[in-house]
């Protein structure tokens, strides 16, 4: 395997654990106090490493492949997308460990349009 | 390495194929760590054993019937052939779905009966199915042959 089969490979095993956090998230959301207490760990635990391992990875692969560029329009969205799903996870990881839910229904509207936006983003690739 | 760009008329198909995907592997580590929680926690074990059933239920193979429809909508758009990768994603596809199948049947059965053998059989399935689809996706990013 090649370096950017290796960063491919990894970057989109990240992209699903951080698709698993945010499916923990909805689950805990709605789940009741038992699912919360299972819950709350692997899902901060999954959104935040695929979500730190989407990023750097996803630079990592814009500077090796040729034709790419960290300023192209697509990845600059992305970028922003990213700040906004780890915004509002920040928010909610911090709501569940305090037990102040109030507010989490939105959070994880926010969490889940914006990977969503971002999975449509790395796909179609706009002006790539 | 140079860009890969990809006809536009693969993307659609595509993005219902990886998000299905992405959707079934978080529905199962969902159901793997609420199976864990209620095998440890006694006083628990009938609530998160209910919500294991359901989340493969209405999570796990609503995302599992959105992958293989992506799967077989970009396979007839793109014509790629039989080559090892897509031989390992339709492998993995077939047999998953018969590990969800009796991974539904036994939390069925556990959300019922109570019983903790069959909550044990659903972890054990649901673990082995994520380790399945992790080679999947192996298979799918780095196209081995």
């Amino acid at each position: 395997m090649s370096l950017y089969d290796w960063l491919l490979c990894l970057h989109v095993v990240a992209a699903f654990m951080l698709v698993a956090g945010l499916s923990s998230y909805g689950v805990l959301a709605v789940g009741g106090k038992a699912a919360r207490r299972v819950l709350a760990p692997p899902a901060a635990a999954l959104w935040n490493v695929g979500g730190l391992g989407v990023l750097v990875l996803g630079i990592w692969l814009a500077l090796e492949v040729d034709g790419y560029e960290l300023w192209d329009g697509w990845i600059i969205a992305a970028i922003v997308l990213w700040l906004v799903a780890s915004g509002a996870g920040g928010r909610l990881e911090r709501g569940v460990r305090e037990g102040a839910l109030d507010g989490a229904g939105m959070l994880l509207a926010a969490m889940a349009i914006a990977t969503t936006l971002l999975l449509v983003d790395m796909i179609f690739k706009p002006g790539a | 390495m140079l860009a890969i760009v990809r006809p536009d008329g693969w993307n659609l198909p595509l993005l219902v194929h990886v998000a299905g995907a992405m959707l079934l592997v978080g529905a199962l580590v969902v159901v793997m760590a609420v199976t864990a929680g209620g095998l440890r926690r006694g006083d628990d074990a009938a609530v998160l054993t209910r919500l294991a059933f359901r989340t493969l239920l209405i999570g796990v193979l609503p995302a599992y019937i959105a992958m293989r429809a992506g799967a077989e909508w970009i396979a007839s758009e793109s014509a790629v052939g039989d080559p090892t990768w897509v031989g390992i994603g339709y492998g993995v596809g077939d047999g998953g779905l018969l590990l969800t199948i009796a991974a539904i049947v036994l939390a069925w059965r556990a959300a019922r009966r109570g019983s903790g053998g069959s909550a044990r059989a659903v972890f054990v399935l649901s673990a082995l199915l994520i380790v399945a689809y992790a080679v999947a996706i192996w298979a799918m990013t780095a196209k081995p042959a």
